[in-house]
């Protein structure tokens, strides 16, 4: 940036605005395979050091090299981490969208931008910097085949000088995020002083975005909720991991992998006492669970939209055959490959009733990465208890970002195994049989191969209490009778929602895994704004409960805020709620593929209550898609 | 009353039996199952530890009719490999034996069957070969041969698929071929089988007496029992059992198996080495060709490492291991947080 530019722009009023400390959104625009993740989780974290609640979402193409991406973190003393639609702050790498990127940006935002691209005359309400990426990495870095891994690092100084950010802290994030290549560090280092410098010398702040410290993050971590959920099912004793690579759950079973090799390898022998395989598709990676689980190992898959559906069949099998599964479904956004890279929720009518005939099926719905992790152990307990598939509806958002999180804590008591016949059961039983509801809550007492039980032959076909095969109408009628016994008996056990009731609410919202922050943050909006008050009903678990229709009730009118174009959250409900129930269920729909944000369902919901809605923010993110999904 | 005939490991051979069977009457099916009944029963073999595996179809309902007392698992249409693969990782100590058909193998699950091959898992894997749909009514399947008929005149335009050279092509370390009607020789190959550590696949045509037995079918029990091409004559001699055979120097080779058990090949017209790959897709092209199928052992690979060896699992049945040997300890989830702070 050239001195006149910024002696013009001292003239503007963003110049004059009231500070802006701990509560703006930074957004990077680069091209994906740059190298920029490094940057990116070396801002995020340094600013989480600085003891002030952040997060970050990684907006990106489905591509390896080449196609438009965004990072977006957001500091927010409040500690609101849902996504927020505004940008406050742009770095803008990318030549292809800089324009765009700069268009879109609310007036008195700010711009640190490649010196090349020439975007200070785009607009004159918005704040610039300009740096010479190019020239400052020459200095920084002679060898000319590393300069783009280093490049990105450069804009981390720079942001550092502006933002008030310790550098210190930044070079201590990245040590943590570079582990103990220390060539690599020390290259790192140097374009981070470099950029911190430039900005020192060149520049005069005019924008009013600044992090200062606060003491909200002490003893926080910050983790992918896919890592969280692999720390959860090692925990929970997994022994047989299949899977087929699919975005977003790839690093699910990639970061459990990670761990298992180094904590679930047998000390002396060396010999692991677990086993991963990748297998030909879904369809095997499933068949391989119910095989290993029927044979009583703890066992489980991770998939997203296009996994699942191919898992249909063998879905109605562990249905049916009653073998354990458990099942993590990392949503994306479909149908079909739809956009293999962004978020949803909408595979929950399709994970709910997986399979041909009447089949239904248990369902967890994690909200943080710490629920990612209990929920993944809770997960194996219910598949064993009630020997049946279970699935684990996270998303692209939750696997995929990182969020800052209270650390996890170690799991107490023993895991439940569900119910294995014994021999001192058998001789209780006098005669056992393989599908006989000894207990009257519809389950049944299973054995294993190999434990010296008696045996019986598992089949997807018709088949009596002994498991014997059967065509007769009563005996398959009791047998589905029984297995929605054993579903309804499951009500109990699934998570339980997370109630906030306010008595002076007419309106309730409900919601489930994701959307969680924007809601929240969505509920005080409207009580700040317009003195909306509002409940709020958490879902965590399928199979609903008795509190479902006791929160309806409670209130007018409710709102499902769901993260898919067809309500499928609501449809589920209405086929369990009473018409008058039923009529007060009205929906709060985001199906963009960004994660939702407070914003939108708060003018959603109060353009629903008969408010006037100022003015609709559109989101800005578009990219194109190409291979790699 | 005369002694209960028992085998080596004190079983009758009633705890070999499995459910009556619901085949037609002639189905080639029936004979498999006896032959697996009698191998099992000779080779003493625990029904205790044995599990059966099985897609859907005729074939797959066989599981049924022996072995009543193991564990049996039908599955889903052409997808038993990856059951099997579960089960076995689950527990190693366990014996597979997955029965499949020609379509269940051939059409609908020729993907998991082609990676079952690539892993060597250990199992036995038979497919059951009448070159039709039996269950479905007697459509033609992809092992049917070019030209055969079904009995409404419909001919078979596509070639088949060899699920034979495709085993040995893709890593089956043990390869052989059978006639439900050859009773000496389906037997050795089932009790090798056996005394094998890997994936075994035996292709064994088993004559579908209601949809496929006529005249212009090339999987009929007439033409069966005239196109039989023995690739050498087999004696199994099992680890437990001292027996010397007599042949002629020269004329016979002698496999070592994986638990000890001796294969004994003696030559028939010309030389044929069952250990050489290349040798075995040659001699299964050079039948084919003369409109004939090479039976008995095809190919052995004694030695290559399973699957389970592969994933460097811990001895014990990872599905018996407790919760202390499956979760870390507080200090590896402090660790990890450490790390992530
Ligand atoms: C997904 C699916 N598609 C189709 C079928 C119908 N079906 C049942 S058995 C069978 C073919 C069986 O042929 P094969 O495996 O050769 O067995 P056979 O009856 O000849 O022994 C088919 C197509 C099915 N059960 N499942
Ligand atoms: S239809 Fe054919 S394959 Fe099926 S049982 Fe009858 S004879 Fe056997
Ligand atoms: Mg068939």
């Amino acid at each position: 940036m050239s001195p006149t530019d910024l002696a013009a722009q001292e003239q503007r009023k963003t110049a004059d605005k009231q500070r802006v400390v701990n509560d703006f959104s930074i957004q990077v625009a680069t091209v994906n395979g740059s190298g920029s993740q490094t940057a990116n989780m070396v801002l995020l974290r340094s600013i989480l050091m600085m003891g002030v609640p952040v997060s970050g979402k990684n907006m990106f193409p489905s591509n390896i090299a080449g196609l438009p991406t965004w990072y977006t973190i957001r500091a927010s003393k409040r500690g609101y981490i849902a996504r927020r639609k505004e940008v406050d702050f742009l770095v803008a790498m990318n030549a292809e969208t800089a324009k765009e990127d700069v268009l879109t940006l609310e007036p008195g935002a700010a711009v640190v931008y490649d010196e090349p691209l020439k975007l200070s005359g785009l607009r004159n309400d918005v704040v610039f910097y300009a740096v010479p990426f190019d020239k400052l990495v020459g200095s920084v870095c002679p060898d000319a085949k590393l300069r783009r891994l280093v490049r990105n690092m450069i804009y981390d100084g720079i942001l550092a000088r502006l933002l008030g950010i310790e550098l210190s802290l930044m070079e201590r994030a990245l040590a943590k995020q570079m582990g103990k290549k220390a060539k690599a560090v020390a290259m790192n280092v140097g374009a981070l002083k470099a950029g911190f410098d430039y900005a020192q010398t060149t520049f005069t702040k005019h924008d009013p975005y600044a992090i200062e410290p606060m003491n909200e993050t002490a003893g926080k971590i910050l983790i992918e909720g896919n890592a969280a959920a692999a720390i959860g099912c090692m925990m929970a004793g997994v022994t047989v991991v299949a899977w087929y690579p699919i975005t977003p759950s790839s690093s699910l079973c990639e970061s459990l992998i990670g761990y298992m090799k180094k904590y679930r390898i047998d000390k002396e022998t060396g010999k692991a006492t677990f086993a991963v395989v990748q297998a030909e598709d879904e369809i095997a990676s499933l068949g391989m669970v119910i095989g290993a689980s029927w044979a009583g190992a703890r066992s489980m898959t991770a998939t997203a939209g296009p996994g699942i559906s191919l898992m249909g069949e063998f879905a109605g099998l562990a249905y049916y055959a009653e073998t354990p599964a458990v099942i993590f479904d990392v949503q994306r956004v479909g149908p079909s490959t739809g956009l293999p890279t962004r978020t949803a929720q909408g595979d929950l009518l399709q994970a709910a009733f997986l399979s041909h005939g009447d089949t239904k099926h248990i369902m967890l719905m994690p909200a943080t990465v710490e629920e990612s992790y209990t929920m993944a152990m809770q997960a194996f307990d219910l598949a064993e208890l009630f020997q049946t598939p279970v699935f684990v509806m996270m998303d692209l958002d939750l696997g995929m970002n990182n969020w800052m999180s209270d650390a996890f804590t170690y799991p107490t008591g023993p895991i439940n195994r569900g119910k294995r016949l014994t021999a001192e059961k058998l001789k209780e039983l006098g005669e056992w049989g393989r599908y006989k509801d000894v207990d009257g809550d519809g389950i049944p007492y299973r054995t294993v191969p190999g434990d010296n039980l008696p045996a019986y032959f598992t089949r997807g076909s018709g088949h009596n209490a002994k498991g014997q095969y059967s065509e007769r109408p009563d005996d398959y009628v009791e047998n589905m009778d029984r297995l929605a016994r054993k579903f309804d008996t499951a009500r109990a056990h699934v998570p339980k929602p997370v109630v906030q009731l306010n008595p002076e609410a007419r309106i309730g919202f409900i919601g489930f895994g994701t959307s969680h922050f924007a809601i929240e943050e969505s509920r005080d909006q409207l009580v700040e704004e317009t003195r909306v008050e509002t409940s709020y009903f958490r879902l965590r678990g399928y199979p609903f409960n008795e509190d479902l229709p006791a929160f309806v009730d409670a209130h007018e009118r409710i709102y499902i805020i769901e993260q898919n174009r067809d309500a499928q959250m609501r449809q589920l409900m209405k086929l369990e709620l009473s018409p008058e129930r039923v009529s007060k269920l009205r929906s709060v729909l985001h199906y963009s593929g960004l994660p939702i944000d407070a914003r939108s369902i708060t003018d959603d919901v109060l353009a629903q209550e008969g408010f006037e809605v100022a003015k609709k923010t559109v989101s800005r993110v578009s990219a194109g898609s190409a291979g790699g999904e | 009353m005369a002694p209960i005939k028992v085998n080596r490991i004190g079983l009758e051979p009633q705890v070999y039996k499995g459910g009556k069977t619901t085949l037609c009457a002639g189905c080639g099916h029936n004979s498999i199952s006896e032959r697996i009944i009698d191998a099992f029963y000779e080779m003493g073999v625990d029904p205790k530890q044995v599990v059966k595996l099985s897609g859907i179809g005729c074939s797959s309902k066989s599981p049924a009719y022996f072995l009543g007392s193991s564990h049996g698992f039908n599955a889903v249409h052409g997808r038993m490999p990856s059951v099997g693969t579960g089960a076995m990782i689950a527990n190693q100590k366990l014996i597979a034996i997955g029965i499949s058909g020609d379509g269940d193998t051939g059409a609908i699950g020729i993907g998991q069957f082609v990676h079952l091959m690539r892993r060597n898992l250990p199992i036995i894997y038979i497919i059951e070969d009448n070159g039709c749909y039996g269950l479905t009514k007697g459509q033609f399947s992809p092992t049917a041969d070019v030209g055969s008929t079904l009995k409404t005149g419909v001919v078979n335009d596509l070639p088949p698929i060899d699920t034979c050279a495709l085993a040995v092509q893709l890593g089956a370390t043990f390869v052989g071929r059978s006639f439900s009607g050859d009773k000496k020789q389906l037997l050795s190959l089932l009790k090798a089988a056996l005394a094998h550590r890997g994936t075994v696949m035996l292709d064994v045509i088993s004559p579908c007496v209601t949809f496929n037995d006529h005249e212009g079918s090339t999987k009929s029990y007439a033409y069966a029992k005239e196109h039989d091409d023995p690739v050498e004559d087999m004696t199994f001699v099992p680890f437990f059992e001292d027996i010397s055979v007599d042949y002629e120097p020269g004329s016979l080779q002698e496999v070592t198996m994986h638990d000890g058990s001796k294969l004994l090949l003696k030559k028939l017209e010309e030389d044929y080495d069952p250990t050489d790959k290349l040798n075995a897709m040659k001699r299964l092209h050079e039948s084919a060709r003369r409109g004939e199928f090479a039976t008995g052992l095809i190919y052995i690979e004694p030695d290559r490492d399973d699957f389970l060896t592969q994933l460097n699992i811990v001895d014990e049945p990872l599905a018996g291991l407790p919760l202390a040997r499956t979760r870390p300890g507080p200090e590896a989830l402090e660790e990890i947080m450490e790390g992530l702070r």
